[in-house]
């Protein structure tokens, strides 16, 4: 049987900022938050929050797996298909009885409270989807290459062979334990139009958000504190200092009147957008996988993952696009160190079939060595104990 | 060495720019400094920052420390001036001895009751108690006209001054104040109506009316009934105070000529009220504005010819929770005021907002872009531009200098109109309200209605003037200061 290829067409190739400018950034200490502003706003994609209050969130992905993380509120996203304005939720007039609610159960269990759910993204009426923001790429990121060894070498423990790579599990740390970052978002100024901000700690890139109305971006703003960071950042957020960027300033040879004077300003308004995207030019126009999740009308749901290079930055994402490109949604968590290289070594064990030794070759190292990297990265598990002595004795 | 003769001048010229930029930096802070929250920095970062300040120039510059309680700047710095001076001690020299002393005591009779009290409170408690300190709050008490009244108002911090100083008291004063409460009554009108108070909820209204507030909760008196009765004892800045409560209870209304208010006070009074009550009585706010504008003129006369203002009204200017929105409100009282003392006005509000009639309507949202506005003021060609914010510009940063140091290079030249920029905030980590940059001069500005003497001081932090010009126009108005009381 013919096997028919998803219809990939608008789907992003690269995440680029279309529509959108960076105005110059805002600087608290070692935080730097960049406004993204959009051009034109249209109404048609709203996005409100809806807070949970429960220590752990279970999550049902399918028969046999689960998710469970703190989740601290879920997203809802109302649109229309015809370009007409939407409303966001929870403005509306409308009775209780035909909102279905899709969020679970939340119980008490004494020592913590848990909301167990049945679905990731569940559609709550014709034009109203609730997905839990960041956990949608998360879930992407920690199911790569779940399934574990597909062959069964000898190498792979029993338990790897049955279970795959469960349990999975990364850890994060939530955007209050950074160093200036609650400050920051206290004091910076929203801009009329923005719609987004990018986070910088220490001048790194920490994570992009993007909503598609202005005022959906007011309500959310504060969200950024709650979300999930890695945790590098923590530490870039210790040492980070105050850093002042200086464009090119305005050049008095080239100014004659009043008209070369605004057009210096301008410039430099323009400038500040270029600066701000080369210092993020590890996610804006880099290629990334992406992967549909839930398509809603005119709007698509996707998660994406930059390439996995262990040496530079790495992020994963989601995002709603519409059907002509336009990035609507953009929530990006920037992977640490330990993260990426756990991602990178699994897929690289994936890509050579799951055998050691192509793999090692791939890599130009030993199979010894190689297991040895996969351990200290976590993976220990995956091998037989024996496998992993054999190991140890021939590097000590 | 051949060239010794130069190097002590370089010396010199070095040490003066030193002395010159300390203490315009010191006075320049005393205008927007409290020990407040801000919207950027604490109150516990702020409160370091004005203390080191204080105690730096009180040991290097003591005369003109000293001096600084004459140049027009905030309650909360004066009140901070005379406490370091009466704790570091009287100075040796006579002359410098007088003078300080005639300063305190004139800045004390102007300072409101409230803080000279709590002042005193302070140097009880910090056990400073020196012969000058004790000559000081004993001269204060003396003058006042009704001890009897600040006795009641000031209870404690009446007490504490008055043992503080063993000062000898009014037989009944001190009855009142040092021994237990009895029924016995005393000869004294008002300390007869306190104790009286105490028992009955008739004679509660002849008192002041913080004091009768709490006494009206211990007689159960309904809040609406207390107000209508307390009225007349209000003073003008309680019955403002008071304008919303009286509005959130039914049946009572309290009368106030809105006109009556200061400037600065009546714009934050103005921005307190609900955006549905400000835009319903616009018409009588914007009238009682421009009452208030024009008599902080004739108080302090100021005429101009062409003037432009640049307003921020970024999110920042919501202030802190202590100073809700008092950058505003001071940028609203400036352009009132200006208006008036302008032949021709324009205001350039940042971000613009939407064409209303009543620039009152105004509240503090967006960004701080403050070189376009620049660029529309200076395309008007005034004669001054005025520019009223915090000084945090941040779209883009450090813009709005260049556009002014440009426009004078390259286009405006000779022509170029002067620029000053009013910041009412302090900026505790570069101790001084914060500047645009170079070429703007900044000067810290309390009220607005201080905007003719800040308009002097302009020239001092533009860096054009010599220290010596510094000391002639500090000593002018300490001169003026100590010669306007005796009269």
């Amino acid at each position: 049987m013919e096997h028919k290829q998803p219809k990939t067409t608008d789907c992003l190739e690269t995440i680029s900022l279309k529509g959108l400018t960076l105005a110059p950034s805002q600087v608290l200490g070692g935080v730097r938050l960049v406004p993204v502003l959009r051009k034109q706003v249209r109404e048609d994609l709203r996005l409100t929050k809806r807070p949970y209050y429960e220590d752990i969130a279970a999550i049902q992905i399918d028969n046999k797996t689960a998710y469970y993380s703190y989740i601290p509120h879920a997203f809802i996203a109302d649109w229309t298909s015809d370009g007409s304005p939407a409303v966001a939720y929870g403005t509306q007039i409308r009775s209780n009885k035909s909102t279905k609610t899709s969020d679970g159960t939340a119980h008490d269990l004494g020592f913590m409270t848990a909301r167990v759910m049945k679905k990731m993204r569940a559609r709550e009426d014709r034009n109203r989807l609730r997905f839990l923001p960041m956990d949608v790429s998360l879930e992407g990121f920690l199911s790569l290459h779940f399934g574990g060894p597909n062959i069964i070498w000898e190498e792979y423990s029993r338990a790897a062979i049955r279970d795959g790579l469960s349990p999975r599990s990364e850890t994060t740390i939530p955007g209050r334990w950074i160093k200036g970052l609650e400050d920051a978002l206290r004091v910076f100024e929203i801009h009329t139009n923005q719609v987004g901000s990018l986070v910088f700690v220490g001048d790194a890139l920490a994570s992009a958000f993007i909503v598609s109305h202005p005022d959906d971006y007011r309500a959310l703003h504060e969200t950024l504190l709650t979300d999930d960071y890695g945790e590098l950042l923590y530490y870039y957020g210790l040492y980070a200092q105050e850093n002042c960027l200086d464009p090119d300033a305005i050049d008095v040879r080239r100014v004659r009147s009043m008209k070369d004077l605004r057009s210096e300003v301008a410039r430099v308004r323009s400038d500040w957008d270029k600066l701000h995207r080369l210092m993020s030019d590890n996610l804006l126009d880099c290629p990334v996988r992406h992967e549909m999740v839930y398509r809603m009308g005119p709007f698509q749901l996707q998660r994406f993952m930059t390439e996995l290079n262990p040496k530079a930055e790495n992020h994963i994402g989601e995002s709603i696009v519409r059907k002509n490109g336009t990035l609507e949604y953009l929530k990006t968590y920037r992977l640490s160190a330990a993260q990426c290289r756990r991602a990178y070594l699994l897929m690289q064990l994936a890509d050579s079939n799951w055998s050691v030794e192509a793999c090692a070759e791939k890599l130009s190292s030993t199979r010894n060595e190689l297991i040895f990297r996969l351990e200290k990265a976590g993976f220990g598990y995956l091998f037989h104990r024996h496998v992993l002595e054999e190991v140890h004795s021939k590097l000590r | 060495m051949t060239d010794g003769k130069v190097q002590p001048t370089e010396r010199e010229q070095l040490r003066e720019r030193c002395e010159r930029e300390d203490v315009i930096m010191f006075i320049n802070s005393c205008f927007a400094a409290t020990r407040q929250n801000e919207y950027y920095t604490d109150l516990y970062r702020t409160s370091v920052s004005i203390e080191f300040l204080h105690r730096y120039v009180l040991i290097n510059y003591r005369l003109l420390y000293a001096r600084t309680l004459a140049a027009g700047i905030n309650h909360f710095n004066q009140q901070q001036i005379i406490f370091n001076l009466l704790e570091a001690g009287a100075p040796a020299d006579t002359k410098q001895r007088t003078e300080e002393g005639s300063l305190i005591a004139t800045a004390l009779r102007k300072l409101p009751a409230n803080r000279v009290y709590a002042l005193f409170t302070r140097l009880q408690q910090n056990r400073v108690n020196n012969r000058r300190t004790r000559a000081v709050i004993k001269s204060y008490l003396a003058w006042r006209r009704e001890p009897e009244f600040d006795a009641i108002k000031y209870r404690n911090k009446y007490r504490a001054a008055a043992a503080h100083v063993h000062s000898r008291l009014d037989t009944e004063l001190g009855r009142f104040l040092f021994e237990r409460p009895s029924q016995k009554p005393y000869t004294t009108p008002l300390l007869n109506q306190y104790r009286q108070a105490q028992y009955s909820a008739a004679a509660i209204y002849e008192l002041p009316f913080t004091v009768a507030e709490s006494l009206a909760q211990k007689h159960q008196i309904p809040r609406d009934v207390f107000l209508k009765k307390i009225e007349p004892k209000m003073t003008a800045a309680e019955k403002l105070r008071l304008q919303s409560t009286a509005a959130r209870t039914k049946g009572v209304e309290i009368e106030f000529d809105l006109s009556r208010a200061g400037l600065t006070k009546l714009a934050l009074y103005i921005l307190s009220l609900k955006q549905s009550e400000h835009a319903a009585r616009a018409e009588e706010l914007q009238a009682a504005l421009e009452a208030a504008a024009d008599k902080a003129l004739t108080r302090a006369p100021l005429s101009l010819d062409r003037v432009a203002t640049i307003l921020d009204r970024s999110r920042s200017a919501t202030g802190s929770r202590e100073k809700r929105n008092r950058p505003l409100a001071v940028a609203l009282a400036a352009s009132t005021l200006l208006r008036r003392a302008a032949t021709e006005y324009r205001a350039f509000w940042t971000p613009t907002q939407k064409e209303n009639p009543f620039e009152l309507l105004t509240y503090a949202t967006g960004q701080t872009a403050l070189a376009e506005p620049l660029l529309d003021a200076l395309e008007w060609r005034p004669d001054l531009i005025v520019i009223v914010s915090d000084g945090y510009e941040n779209d883009p940063p450090q813009l709005v200098d260049q556009v002014a140091r440009v426009y004078r290079d390259a286009i405006g030249k000779a022509e170029t109109p002067e620029i000053v920029h009013m910041n009412p905030v302090f900026d505790a980590d570069h101790y001084a309200p914060r500047r645009l940059g170079a070429t703007i001069p900044t000067v810290g500005l309390r009220d607005a209605e201080d905007i003719p003497i800040m308009l002097g001081f302009a020239k001092f932090t533009a860096g054009t003037a010599t220290l010596d010009e510094l000391e002639r126009y500090l000593a002018l108005r300490v001169n003026r200061m100590l010669n306007s009381d005796g009269t």
